[in-house]
């Protein structure tokens, strides 16, 4: 919402500076977007007199320019070709800023003459786009004075953020009764006299329906003009339109706009020699149709309000008028419509329609419905003073809204809520100035004005008392201890999130952020088939259009983009939601990474070597216990299909899953462009149990042995299908008490291992609790292990 | 006689000129083995008469030690020498790279999320969270915006297609769901009741149709929540005062300013200014000439509270909302929203943390 500072002061007798106002508006919940102070800008520019214009001797296309400033004669080289001896320009000194070329002036010599100022054009002052030759003011214009009064510019344009509750102040009287209430000067009342009407009106309102407080428009007031002269409007309205940046149109329309932005009431005038019979408001009929007056053709439906003649639909109601019944320069007669519609369905139609009008902005956020009248009264004088000819009876259908709310404010709601103590006095005062009706003397019943339908309960009431009192009254009040002790802030299953972001980054991953969204085609081979319910229906593009059912597809895009960048061997991963449905338990926390190509690039001190299963599986177990899973974890086969299917493997506890890992499909790392194997994982971080709550953090007791362990390594020959883990199991199993470790340190096949089979050797730890052990105690363990490995798996020792 | 001083001599001059261990045994083999030359000497005794004998004897021994302790330095010396050889030949180019490894990183919106942890958990709250997809009733309704309200256009919302019963679902517009899904608690309501605070703060993603220069689809807010049946707007400055000078580490005074503002949920509503100046294009928090906006806040609104089944006659309280990606742009000068979400490695490399940047 934009406006001057003179005009403000049409409503608002102040001595106020436009700095005080600036921060009054800020401080009231107004915030200044921005001032536009040409005076300011074009500080030092004033109007000046060339005395003479000659030709350079040096140069064809320049002048020489001895230009009169008012405090003096100064010599100017100007390039435009309408510098001439008589004419008066608006001068910059040097020094000044010149907006348009971004430019500080020096004093200089063009081609050995001197130039100390420059007569500038409007494209230069960043007026218009004009760079045709410098402005040529009027012959009037006085020598000497600020350019910015000569241009008609010396009114500062304030513009302002109003936030959807306060639609009161999409009108400048509505601004300057909050400036009123805060101190800053007094409201002056706007004059609006009812006129008697001289004829009867020809055209009357009427309801399609029976109109009720409620209704789509529950009330319409107007009247008939004759005899009245259009044209373009007297100057100081055209300036004033122009100002906050509206093109004036002709007189007729532009009191409309005026009325709309200096009462925040929405006109129309219609051509009344193209209305046929009564005007009606009603809902549009299925697919009737009206050229508005920005050129569009729409189609309505009967949840849009219309206002109709007896022909055809003239207006959508609330948002904008027709075209073929607008008034045009030679129209004589016309008539008025000022109404009230209902907000929400103005905004829901103007939604379907597509179409912003500074109507609709206004009736969305609710204007004063008591309007109707003072409006009609209003637009009336206006016509009259404007454009002559004479006035019809007013005509008026429907009813007045029920806008009239008391609501209780408690004497000790302000400090209460605030925090602020505000004296009795000001409460009642300030709700006074701002249009309430208070009785009471605490508790308070405060009757809302008809412009405020944001006024809810007295929660308002508290807001409007403290907010033109002034927020900087409230207290700095640290919050009080709960307790004397802090609380742990997360809870030990959110605290996973971080232990896992953790230990991934202090295993060399970088950490990355990516969207919660992907392409459906992406989500469905990650295993979002059939789940429409995860697809947006109005995404930005088809690449982020449905809802990501693992992390992995974006962690290998970014590996590819950072590949396709030259950065090589990225480690990346993210700790965050992926989505098995659209309910909240469909929401679930994933720690997954990638790491593509090299796990040890070329270096001098060994080998390198590329990534592959066991990175992953390490990540993975990595997260696993930085979340405190518990050690008893198993790792099978059986990973989704986005893995390599022989190189990736489950993490279970029991049955239920934990984590997935492995090189990534061959297929989906094609896809990606990227060269090198993809070894990614994919941790549940919710999967795994919460340790049993104990009555306290104790450990259990920790037993050390006086006596040496002893390790003893089995090679075995077995069959190449038999998983490692079991033959481990078996070993570690034989004897509970005495083995506390078997570890797999060698895999053989190949020369001397037959076909089909494979050697594994373990490392058996025997720890003894009671005494050394003596070389037949542990020939009798040794023996138990060969014999339950191969029970188990069928392996024998090795010779 | 001269037997003795040529066996002292030769033995001597062996010692010294003996080249390394194994030499040096030799000598001493030679000179003090069963065969050796003093050795032969001691075999001799028997045969002399006993004055002589006794001081043959003294004089062999005497060269006996000598000559033992010439050995034991020479050994010394040459272990000293070997040992330095071996140093020697073992040294390496220290200026060689050690053996590769990658430096991990952690993301800043993590960090800051963390950093939030524990300035808040100091002030007593605790974390709560709810999910990205939301039901529509959550999302607005629950927090005065209605069906229909003006204010659901100032939130540019996605949806997701309408549960089977007609529940519009939609990726949440801000944190703020999770104030009602907490109000409607039924632990935290009886805590409330038997008199106890709400505090909770609630980190997370958020979404909003938004995809230029400073917006992203996906963003990061943290909001802020406190229910009981006192506390007021001062407590809200309070909270947010004290947050930033924790947050943004500043000792002085911190210029705090409430602007009146309009959001659904609160009532009344504050946006939230701090004092801050600019310095060779670095941003200072703290006392300066300029103000930076950093949230948006108030009451939480009696319909609201009403809506999440408390009673507003009853309690009251404050909630705010603060963009976490903003203020971690803010505080560890990150120029550009759009590449928090690119993973590009340099940026993640530069403006990440060490993965045990130790959290206060």
């Amino acid at each position: 919402m934009k406006f001057t500072l003179s005009w403000l002061k049409e409503h608002l007798d102040t001595t106020a500076t436009l700095e005080q106002v600036r921060d009054a508006l800020t401080m009231l919940g107004l915030e200044v977007e921005g001032i536009d102070n040409a005076a300011e800008t074009f500080k030092g520019f004033v109007v000046g007199y060339v005395v003479e214009a000659v030709q350079h001797p040096n140069a064809d296309r320049l002048r020489v320019c001895k230009v009169d400033t008012g405090s003096g004669v100064v010599q100017v080289v100007c390039g435009a070709p309408n510098a001439r001896t008589g004419m008066k320009g608006v001068f910059a000194p040097a020094g000044s800023y010149i907006p348009g070329t971004d430019l500080h002036l020096k004093a200089s010599k063009i081609r050995g003459q001197d130039s100390n100022g420059m007569l500038c054009s409007m494209r230069e002052l960043q007026l218009s786009d004009d760079h045709t030759g410098i402005i040529d003011l009027p012959a009037d214009a006085k020598v000497g004075m600020p350019a910015a009064a000569a241009l008609g510019l010396d009114d500062p344009v304030i513009e302002i953020k109003v936030t959807p509750n306060r639609g009161d102040c999409l009108g400048v009287h509505g601004i300057a009764r909050d400036l009123a209430a805060a101190g800053i000067g007094t409201l002056k009342p706007f004059r609006a006299e009812r006129v008697k009407g001289s004829y009867a009106s020809p055209i009357k309102w009427t309801h399609g329906y029976e109109a009720r407080p409620d209704s789509p428009c529950p009330i319409v007031v107007g009247r008939h003009f004759r005899g009245v002269k259009n044209g373009p409007s007297p100057d100081w309205l055209q300036r004033r339109l122009k100002a906050i940046g509206l093109r004036p149109i002709s007189v007729l329309v532009d009191i409309t706009n005026l009325v709309t932005f200096d009462l925040n009431r929405p006109l129309h005038v219609f051509d009344a020699r193209k209305l046929s019979g009564d005007l009606v408001m009603r809902q549009a009929r299925d697919g009737e149709q009206l050229l508005a007056l920005d050129g569009k053709t729409y189609t309505l439906d009967p949840s849009i309000a219309v206002i109709a003649d007896s022909r055809a639909v003239h207006g959508l109601g609330g948002i904008m008028g027709g075209e073929d019944t607008g008034v045009q320069a030679d129209t004589t007669d016309v008539f008025l419509e000022v109404a009230y519609f209902d907000p929400i369905r103005t905004a829901a139609s103007g939604r379907k329609l597509g179409i912003q009008s500074d109507a609709r902005y206004r009736f969305e956020r609710g204007i004063d419905p008591e309007s109707v009248h003072w409006g009609a009264d209003m637009a009336t004088m206006l016509i009259l003073e404007l454009c002559g000819g004479e006035a019809s009876e007013l005509t008026q259908s429907g009813v007045m809204p029920d806008w009239r709310r008391d609501f209780t404010l408690r004497a000790d709601r302000v400090k209460g809520l605030s925090g602020i103590d505000v004296p009795a006095k000001d409460t009642t005062g300030i709700l006074t100035k701002l249009g309430f009706k208070v009785a009471g003397t605490g508790p308070w019943t405060a009757s809302v004005p008809s412009w405020r339908p944001d006024i809810v309960g007295e929660a308002d009431l508290v807001e409007e008392v403290t907010r033109v009192y002034g927020f900087d009254h409230i207290p700095t009040t640290s919050l009080p201890r709960l307790s004397a002790i802090s609380r742990p802030v997360r809870t030990p299953m959110q605290r996973r999130v971080p232990q896992a972001r953790r230990a991934l980054a202090a295993r060399g991953m970088n950490e990355a952020v990516t969207w919660s969204f992907m392409a459906r085609a992406k989500a469905e081979r990650f295993g979002a088939q059939q789940k429409t319910e995860l697809r947006l229906l109005n995404s930005i593009d088809a690449t982020l259009d449905t809802m990501r059912p693992s992390i992995l597809p974006n962690l290998i895009d970014a590996a590819a983009r950072n590949e396709a960048r030259g950065l090589s061997d990225p480690a990346l991963f993210e700790v965050g939601p992926q989505y098995k449905d659209a309910s909240p338990t469909g929401q679930v926390r994933v720690a997954a990474g990638v790491r593509h190509n090299m796990a040890v690039p070329r270096n001098w001190a060994g080998p390198t070597r590329t990534v592959d299963v066991f990175d992953a599986k390490a990540d993975a177990l990595a997260v696993l216990a930085a979340i405190g899973a518990p050690d008893n974890l198993s790792a099978s086969t059986g990973a989704p299909d986005w893995y390599h299917p022989g190189r990736s493997g489950v993490i279970k506890l029991g049955d239920r899953v934990m984590a997935y890992f492995g090189e990534l499909h061959p297929e989906i790392v094609a896809e990606a462009d990227l060269k090198g194997p993809v070894a990614a994982f994919e941790v549940f971080l919710e999967a795994p149990p919460l340790p049993k709550q104990k009555a306290t953090k104790a450990r259990s007791k920790l037993i050390l042995s006086p006596f040496q362990p002893v390790e003893r390594d089995f090679a075995f020959l077995v069959d190449a299908a038999v998983e490692a883990d079991k033959l481990v199991r078996a070993a570690r199993n034989a004897d509970k008490a005495l083995i506390t470790a078997a570890r797999v340190f060698d895999l053989y096949a190949g020369k001397g291992v037959p076909d089909g089979k494979k050697s594994l050797a373990i490392a058996v730890t025997l720890q003894p609790m009671e005494r050394t052990l003596t070389d037949a105690e542990i020939e009798a363990v040794s023996n138990k292990i060969v014999a339950a490995v191969a029970k188990a798996t069928g392996a024998t020792l090795r010779g | 006689m001269d037997d003795l001083a040529t066996i002292r001599n030769e033995a001597l001059s062996a010692v010294e000129s003996a080249a390394d261990l194994g030499a040096l045994d030799a000598v001493r083999v030679a000179a003090l083995g069963k065969k050796g030359s003093v050795t032969g000497l001691m075999k001799t005794l028997g045969a002399l008469a006993p004055e002589q004998r006794k001081e043959f004897g003294a004089r062999v021994n005497q060269l006996k030690g000598e000559i033992e302790a010439a050995l034991e330095a020479r050994k010394s010396t040459l272990g000293t020498a070997a040992l330095a050889a071996r140093l020697a030949s073992e040294k390496v180019d220290v200026t060689l790279p050690a053996r590769p490894e990658s430096r991990g990183t952690l993301h800043p919106i993590g960090e800051v999320m963390d950093e939030l942890a524990s300035i808040f958990g100091e002030m007593g709250f605790t974390w709560a969270e709810g999910p990205d997809i939301e039901d529509d009733w959550h999302n607005f309704t629950a927090l005065n915006i209605p069906p229909d309200h003006p204010a659901r256009q100032m939130q540019d919302t996605f949806y997701l297609p309408s549960r089977a019963d007609g529940t519009p679902m939609v990726l949440r517009t801000h944190t703020s769901p999770v104030q009602a899904r907490t109000m409607l608690d039924k632990d935290v309501q009886k805590m409330l009741a038997d008199g106890g605070s709400l505090r909770v703060i609630v980190p997370g993603r958020t979404f909003r149709i938004d995809n230029d220069a400073t917006h992203t689809p996906m963003f990061h807010q943290v909001e802020g929540l406190v229910i009981d049946r006192v506390t007021h707007m001062g407590h809200l400055k309070g909270c947010i005062y004290d947050f930033c000078r924790a947050y943004f580490e500043v000792e002085g005074e911190l210029p705090i300013r409430f602007r009146p503002s309009y959001f659904p949920f609160t009532e009344p509503s504050a946006e939230v200014d701090i004092g801050c100046s600019w310095k060779d294009g670095e941003l200072r928090i703290g006392a300066g000439e300029s103000w930076l906006e950093i949230l948006g806040c108030g009451m939480v609104h009696p319909r609201a509270i009403a809506n999440c089944g408390l009673d507003p006659a009853v309690y009251q309280g404050f909630a705010f909302g603060m963009g976490i990606d903003r203020i971690a742009m803010l505080k560890y000068g990150i120029p550009d929203l759009r590449s928090f979400f690119d993973s590009d490695l340099r940026w993640l490399r530069h403006y990440g943390f060490s993965a045990l940047e130790a959290v206060r």
